[in-house]
């Protein structure tokens, strides 16, 4: 049965939340939405229907969110709290109908990502957690981990330049994107194997080609849909 | 001490934060703005903030409402990311700077009409825990009868989010207007325990409200730390 962070939400009763929630993880750059798709593929090959989300897409503030950040206007606590709706919109009108209608619902990122971002950027731990404790405790999450020398290698090839949140640049780590890119990434990561346990995360190891991802990403999913 | 980072601003604050509370229709806007006009005549320095002002979190608050489309989760989240804009771009500030802040409406509100909704009163103190707790609340305490009798002569055209028809009270307007009101009220009353509000009886006579609120901020804050500098 479902579980949430701490609370559940008003209205929802955990056990008619029938299908799975599996969490990819991981920065920019790490296949994410390439795995989300070869993983749609082969789920839906097998029988199972399949609803994906992620991060800003709501239809509430998922505009006006973009507009936020790329005029970099609000403060970080305020940015925090603008992603927060952003989640719970998806959660409540998404996440949690597909759950009740048995979908195995596929997260481009989750509440991990938003924590660790605000937890680097100076939030109270206590305070980020209170916020997303009404989440619901995915199935499985699986964190595509590269080592950040890699990653800026993958962002060239694919964007020819870095992005100006994905290096952490409001932080004022170095005016040099390169530099503040790397330190960003390190720390990022380094939250998230700090997150390891109390969440229960698996790290794959996304250095590799996207095929061995694959193969490794499709067997440890297999092992959660026939434990069910 | 802890070292100053973007989230955690907590350099020592030599302004006061003046706040007045209280349900619709109990005149709370009009002493909070008299408020402001007795310290700004008075040559203080002093900043009047309104609740639900921010630019660009209204946008999306605004789209929401219309189409319905908030959960009480959601209502709740979009005004604290609208509370916390403001909070941080023009409250902290200006205390920081050691100005007086008057605000209509502050965290309280949000307390009183989001776990009306059904939203858990603790995790709305924890989302609101970044915000300091003011030096005087000014409840203005109006008996539900007459704060209604107010609003419904005086502005018969109800919204549907203030008039709490989300929570299906009733099919009514100006029935679910009522209860939900009614319900607000004695969650100000038992905030006003916890919090120590300085409750002010909102049928008095507008003007002996406020001489009474006036004594009260002689009484609690030194007000000539805050005379603009220059001044007579």
């Amino acid at each position: 049965m479902k579980q949430f962070l701490k609370n559940p939400l008003p209205t929802v009763r955990p056990e008619e939340l029938k299908g799975k929630l599996i969490v990819i993880e991981g920065p920019d750059s790490s296949g994410r939405s390439t795995q989300i798709e070869l993983l749609t593929k082969w789920l839906e090959l097998k029988g199972y229907p399949v609803v994906c989300t992620g991060l800003k897409r709501s239809i509430l503030v998922a505009n006006e969110l973009e507009l936020a950040l790329k005029g970099n206007v609000l403060s970080p606590r305020t940015l925090t709290l603008f992603y927060a709706t952003d989640f719970y919109d998806q959660l409540e009108n998404v996440i949690i109908p597909s759950l009740r209608a048995g979908f195995i619902v596929l997260a481009d990122r989750y509440i991990y990502t938003l924590m660790a971002r605000a937890i680097i950027r100076g939030a109270e731990r206590e305070w980020i957690e209170a916020i997303y404790e009404m989440a619901i405790i995915p199935d499985l999450v699986l964190y595509l981990s590269v080592s950040p020398s890699v990653l800026v290698e993958r962002t060239f090839q694919a964007h020819q330049q870095l992005d100006y949140w994905e290096s952490g640049m409001d932080l004022g780590f170095s005016k040099d994107w390169f530099t503040s890119f790397l330190k960003y990434q390190r720390k990022m990561r380094l939250e998230f194997k700090k997150m390891e346990k109390k969440f229960q995360f698996e790290i794959v190891n996304a250095n590799r080609t996207p095929k061995s991802v694959d193969r490794d990403l499709k067997a440890r999913i297999a092992r959660v849909l026939n434990g069910s | 001490m802890r070292k100053e980072d973007a989230f955690n601003q907590r350099s020592e604050i030599k302004g006061r934060l003046i706040v007045v509370e209280g349900t619709d229709g109990s005149g709370k806007s009009t002493q909070a703005h008299l408020l402001y006009e007795w310290l700004l005549g008075l040559n203080y320095k002093v900043f009047f903030s309104e609740w639900n002002s921010s630019e660009i979190v209204k946008g999306a608050t605004r789209k929401g409402k219309k189409r319905q489309a908030l959960t009480r989760t959601t209502f709740s989240l979009i005004h604290a990311t609208d509370f916390a804009d403001r909070y941080e771009r023009q409250i902290l500030p200006m205390l920081k700077a050691g100005y007086i802040v008057i605000c209509d409406r502050y965290i309280f509100t949000a307390f009183a009409r989001d776990s009306v909704r059904g939203c858990n009163l603790e995790w709305l103190k924890k989302l609101y825990s970044f915000a300091i707790i003011p030096h005087i609340t000014f409840f203005y305490r109006v008996p539900l009868e007459v704060a209604c009798e107010r609003i419904l002569s005086g502005r018969p055209q109800l919204k549907y989010f203030e008039a709490g028809m989300d929570l299906n009270l009733s099919q009514d307007i100006v029935e679910s207007f009522k209860i939900f009101q009614g319900k607000i009220l004695r969650t100000y009353l038992s905030l006003s325990r916890q919090y120590k509000f300085t409750t002010i009886d909102g049928t008095k006579d507008v003007h002996y409200q406020q001489t009474l609120a006036r004594k009260i901020m002689e009484e609690k804050i030194d007000l000539s730390r805050f005379r603009k500098r220059g001044a007579v």
